[in-house]
């Protein structure tokens, strides 16, 4: 009922980590807010208690976002211990303050992990993110070589899976949650995305064996299957992708270490 | 005063770009590495363009203000994208798609440049999928396609409600496969403040690393301005909150034309404001219109009642009544505007009174509530999400909002400003959508431009330009361009006024809206240019920004950005008051049909305005580009 | 730590189905016994590979927890779990308890360090009253002398009734171990998916807990007094 719903506020305090820079020391900070509308997103009241800072001459909470309507992938706080907040599928911009009780200490902190090093505040820096998928997350294909859109024919099945996988919105909710900071549910999305279509498979072992090398590398940890990543996807996306990746993974393996490469790599004559 | 060449082959429509590309000059391949290109952006055009010009050899910057080329609002796109497949054998074809578009744009884009975009839409989509983005299909796996608002085939390609996404990552996955390889130098977290120009011609950029502070030099043989439109000038819009008009401002200030700002869209079926605290406003997608009735209660003083509590004789189903025959499917900005002229009535809904029902009540007695959910069950939960009310139990509420700008620097067919060597390219430049846009042209316009347009007419340009003749970053201009934008770093820093920024981007939000959004008066805008220099001067003389420009401050990024929209929006006001005419999403009441259509006046403005920067504190210079229709006859845009 | 915990759970099980045979006739366990002992040189091979599969094992448990730990870096504040199991938040702590249990067990029933008295070196011996056959192959014959006496170790060592308890608690960690083990090593070799998934969870649970009853079995018999120690038969059998 919309009278259910309307001139409701709550009042709850924030405890925000505060740091100002990766070398500084971080500390919790309480922040109060009474009286606040209850249809007021959890980014709004940061916004408004960023503008009491401000007028009061303290520095603002720095925090990541930018759509708010949970598709960019910027957003990125944990809330009481839960990666993108209390609700189930969606971002930290799609939470809104109802979903608190009235007198809530909500503790607000950064996402935690190695590969994602803190910049300021709540703010950290996924760049380990585009770094993987440079390692591989593509088809490659240049402008203008493609042949007719409808000369590759997908089975609606695994274009609709691959869709599925490719919601993926890049946030780092999966390594967030996940108690070993592992990034296998990101990897796994982009893995299977172009592993499902044709378009993918010429260099499907390369690039599993890519993204996954690149992801050891950066530091992210290994998965043991407690699936907090998926429970933590915006997107819900399923960790039944890990298992998909883990399985191309293991074939690409045995092929790379089986197959025979032809030893002219080159081009034709010059 | 400027020259405004729109540089538009001569010869048949269909064989312009054709013959166009036959003629304009090339660079060797081995002489392209020794070309550096700067794009600025990374949405749909910057990521696009920045790929494919690396893949062709050049040596390529990318600048984007977010953490991950990833982010670009391109990625909200929720429709689809249009393409002249005519896959689906319904009598679409390359010149169906032109005039849809140009009709859709309200004969107010370049008849040459349309149909460059009809014929590229059908690379765009092969392009697309042998990228692996996962477009719908139908069961025996060749593409499916839908129907979408101005046209009458079925040609938009989509993926569920996330082409834009998809298409994002497609662009973004080309650009990664560079960066890996090399061939392009990303620099996220890297806001373009400045545009240099040595010899009259763009050649570099200074940058400010958000995350260090840091400002830095740039140069290049050409640089690309791919940075997205400027309805957050309304401050509240279906934008991203960090979209902005910095970059093209900017350039504008450098010389760059800003044509036709005050073509603005606005999208009807927006989820309302809620509260003063409000940062974004929703998109419900339009498909709802095509089951939902909207309405209002005749009397005011009814608007606070439950709706239930409104007696079927109580309610005014407004579009079903003035527009009989295409009732609450009529197109957006009519639909947009009796929203608005019901609620200036006092009869909108909601806390605010800025709302109208949009009701199921009979669709789900006509499909029932599983017939319902099937259709629109995805929107039904966003809009439970925002507003924690279930639209099958009230009706939803909705209510009009920014959510595209045609309007942008003026470019000519090769996609090149007035200033050389500074490209334009996707919903930054002004091109293709005339005064309006048509659903799904959005993301091909994009995606046209960087994929198959800026690679071949780039190297027209660059071909004039001796190799390795791009200026040193010691050059002089460099040196102004970036103590310019430290000395403006430093006077925001130094104000430590009472108000926070966001205190004057929602009144500058407001006077837009109020006096320059869906319905424009000459009065109104008058009013609007009397307040937006006051609002300006206050902003100078009273914001505060915390903290130091040597770390990420947040409050820092947005000064400047509204610092920039407090001078946009006085342009964009001044457009719209220079255009006596109503046409596409730009209204002013004073022209109009009666039953409430666009008047165009196209003997007076059959043109592009394309405004020149004059100084500070000087009226802009309103140059004139002609629109010479030579294959298409002007008419009376008619829906009905 | 999938493919080591394959060949775990293939011994483990291998492992209960002999101790089993203690419900039989002392002939059968103990001519178990006897028959693995006279493997030689084979048995040696299965105990190193057993040994090798629980160090790697180890191992890869000890590597991967510190890597993992190393990449979360600062930790959470607040922690909240979302629907990772008890069982697979718990491996490390279970492991290492069952690790424990496995030294004694060792200790106790493979080298008789612990309990020695009742360790089956220090047994009389038994002599076989029957054949003892594998799968219908006959491996030990009746009348065999000199055959260590498995039966009553096993049923003098757990009248104890503290090393019963915590040979039942470790089987119990252990059953718990396997629980998020058998589950995850499908989805690490990568045949485990959300159609099946529900059905594999239900597999391993009842798995388990068929694990650990039959487990149990052995020192509830014994201290309930259903398994008894008996004289033992050195007596050469009539032929």
């Amino acid at each position: 009922m919309v009278a259910a719903n309307t001139a409701k506020t709550l009042s709850v305090t924030l405890r925000v980590w505060r740091q100002a820079s990766p070398a500084a020391p971080g500390r919790f900070v309480d922040y109060p807010a009474a009286n606040v509308s209850t249809n007021m997103s959890f980014l709004e009241l940061i916004d408004v208690i960023n503008d009491r800072l401000t007028v009061q001459g303290e520095e603002p909470i720095a925090f990541a976002h930018d759509c708010r309507e949970g598709i960019c992938g910027t957003c990125s706080c944990t809330i009481n211990g839960k990666a993108h907040g209390p609700g189930h599928g969606i971002a930290t911009c799609q939470t809104y303050l109802r979903s608190f009780k009235d007198g809530d200490i909500i503790v607000v902190e950064p996402f935690r992990a190695r590969a994602f090093p803190l910049v300021k505040d709540l703010v950290v820096d996924r760049a380990a993110f585009d770094q993987i998928i440079q390692a591989g997350g593509f088809v490659s294909v240049r402008t203008g070589a493609a042949p007719d859109a409808n000369a590759i024919p997908v089975p609606k099945a695994a274009a609709d899976l691959a869709m599925d996988a490719a919601a993926c919105i890049g946030c780092g909710a999966c390594v967030a949650a996940c108690k070993n900071a592992s990034a296998m549910l990101f990897v796994a999305a982009k893995v299977s995305q172009l592993g499902l279509l044709p378009q993918g498979q010429p260099e499907r072992d390369q690039r599993v064996l890519a993204m996954v090398a690149k992801m050891d590398a950066l530091g992210f940890g290994s998965c043991t299957n407690q699936y907090e990543c998926s429970a933590a996807c915006p997107k819900a996306i399923s960790h039944d992708f890990i298992a998909r990746l883990n399985r191309d993974y293991l074939q690409a393996s045995v092929r790379a270490a089986f197959q025979p490469v032809s030893a002219s790599t080159g081009g034709g004559a010059g | 005063m400027a020259k405004l060449d729109s540089k538009v082959p001569s010869g048949p429509l269909a064989d312009k770009w054709r013959k166009h590309k036959a003629e304009i000059k090339l660079v060797n391949p081995a002489n392209k590495r020794k070309y550096e290109v700067i794009v600025v952006g990374a949405g749909l055009a910057g990521a696009s363009a920045a790929a494919t010009l690396a893949e062709l050899g050049y040596r390529v910057k990318n600048f984007v203000f977010h953490d991950s080329p990833r982010r670009a609002h391109s990625i909200a796109a929720q429709g689809g994208i249009n393409a002249a497949k005519n896959y689906q054998n319904d009598g679409d074809s390359v010149y169906r798609l032109f005039y849809d578009t140009l009709k859709g744009g309200d004969y107010r884009s370049r008849e040459a440049n349309v149909h460059r975009l009809a014929e590229v839409s059908v690379n765009i989509i092969d392009q697309c999928v042998a990228q692996g983005v996962p477009f719908a299909r139908e069961y025996g796996g060749l593409l499916a396609n839908r129907s979408f608002g101005g046209a009458q085939v079925s040609r938009t390609f989509y993926a569920r409600g996330q082409t834009g996404q998809q298409l994002l990552l497609g662009a973004y996955s080309a650009l990664s496969r560079m960066v890996g390889a090399g061939a392009i130098e990303l620099h996220a977290n890297s806001e373009m403040l400045d545009l240099v120009i040595v010899d009259g011609q763009a050649k570099g950029v200074i940058v400010r690393d958000l995350i260090t502070g840091e400002l830095s030099r740039h140069a290049a043989d050409a640089v690309i301005l791919a940075t997205g439109g400027y309805g957050n000038v309304f401050n509240l819009s279906t934008y991203a909150r960090g979209s902005n008009v910095t970059a093209i401002w900017r350039a504008y200030k450098r010389g760059a034309c800003m044509a036709n700002p005050c073509y603005t869209q606005i999208h009807p079926t927006c989820i309302p404001v809620s509260g003063d605290y409000q940062s974004k406003l929703t998109l419900m997608s339009e498909s709802l219109r095509n089951d939902g009735r909207i309405w209002v209660p005749k009397r005011k003083e009814d608007r606070l009642k439950p709706p239930g509590a409104i007696a079927e004789a109580d309610r005014d189903y407004y579009l079903e009544r003035i527009y009989p025959s295409f009732g609450n499917l009529c197109p957006r900005d009519v639909a947009s505007r009796a929203a608005k002229r019901v609620c200036d009535e006092g009869r909108g809904v909601g806390e605010t009174g800025l709302g109208v029902y949009l009701d199921f009540a009979d669709a789900i007695k006509r499909l029932g509530e599983a017939g319902v959910r099937e259709r629109y069950a995805n929107l039904f939960d966003i809009y439970h999400e925002i507003t924690a009310e279930s639209a099958y139990q009230v009706p939803m509420r909705i209510y009009p909002a920014v959510h595209y700008t045609m309007g942008g620097l003026w470019v000519d067919y090769n996609l090149m400003s007035n200033v050389p060597g500074l490209f334009v390219l996707g919903e930054a430049n002004f091109s293709d959508h005339g005064a309006n846009r048509l659903g799904a042209s959005a993301l091909m316009q994009g995606l046209a431009d960087g994929y198959f347009v800026i690679p071949y007419t780039i190297g027209d340009y660059l071909a004039g330009q001796a190799p390795g003749s791009r200026p040193s970053t010691d050059a002089p201009e460099f040196q102004a361009a970036e103590d310019h934008i430290r000395g403006q770093t430093t006077r925001l820093l130094g104000i430590k006024g009472r108000e926070p920024v966001s205190h004057f981007h929602k009144r500058l939000g407001k006077i837009m809206w109020e006096h320059c959004g869906m319905a424009r008066t000459q009065a109104g805008l008058e009013e609007a240019l009397r307040l937006i220099p006051a609002l300006r001067e206050e902003f100078w003389a009273n914001v505060n920004v915390p903290g130091s420009a040597a770390t990420l401050n947040q409050a820092l990024e947005q000064a400047g950005r509204v610092g920039d929209f407090l001078e946009f929006g006085e342009l964009l006001c001044l457009d719209a008051l220079k255009r006596e005419e109503s046409c596409g999403g730009h209204f002013r009441d004073e022209y109009q049909f009666p039953d409430g259509e666009c008047r165009r006046d196209d003997a007076r403005y059959g043109h592009v305005a394309a405004w020149e920067y004059q100084g500070a504190g000087q009226a802009p210079l309103r140059n004139i580009e002609p629109l010479n229709y030579e294959f298409v006859k002007m008419s009376v845009r008619n829906y009905k | 730590m999938a493919v080591t915990g394959v060949v775990l759970i293939g011994f483990i099980v291998g492992h209960l189905v002999g101790n089993l045979q203690i419900f039989q006739e002392p002939d059968h366990i103990n001519g178990y016994g006897a028959f693995l002992h006279g493997l030689g040189p084979l048995l040696w091979v299965a105990r190193i590979g057993v040994l090798v599969a629980v160090g790697v094992h180890l191992w890869a448990a000890t590597s991967l927890t510190l890597d993992n730990q190393r990449a979360r870096g600062a930790d959470y504040g607040c922690k909240h779990t979302i629907q990772a199991t008890a069982a697979s938040r718990t491996m490390r702590a279970t492991g290492y308890i069952v690790l424990a249990f496995l030294v004694y067990h060792l200790a106790h029933f493979t080298l008789g360090a612990a309990q020695s008295a009742t360790f089956k070196e220090n047994l009389p011996r038994y002599t076989m009253q029957g054949d003892y056959r594998i799968a219908g192959f006959l491996v030990i014959k009746a009348g065999t002398a000199e055959v260590p006496d498995v039966y009553n170790m096993v049923i003098r060592g757990f009248q104890h009734p503290v090393v019963s308890a915590c040979y039942i608690f470790a089987v119990g960690l252990l059953s718990f171990h396997l629980l998020h083990g058998i589950d995850s090593l499908f989805q690490t070799l990568g045949c485990r998916s959300a159609r099946w998934s529900a059905a594999l969870r239900k597999v391993a649970l009842i798995f388990c807990v068929g694990y650990f009853l039959a487990n149990l079995a052995i020192p509830g018999a014994v201290l309930l007094g259903k398994l008894q120690v008996r004289p033992p038969m050195c007596v050469a059998v009539p032929r």
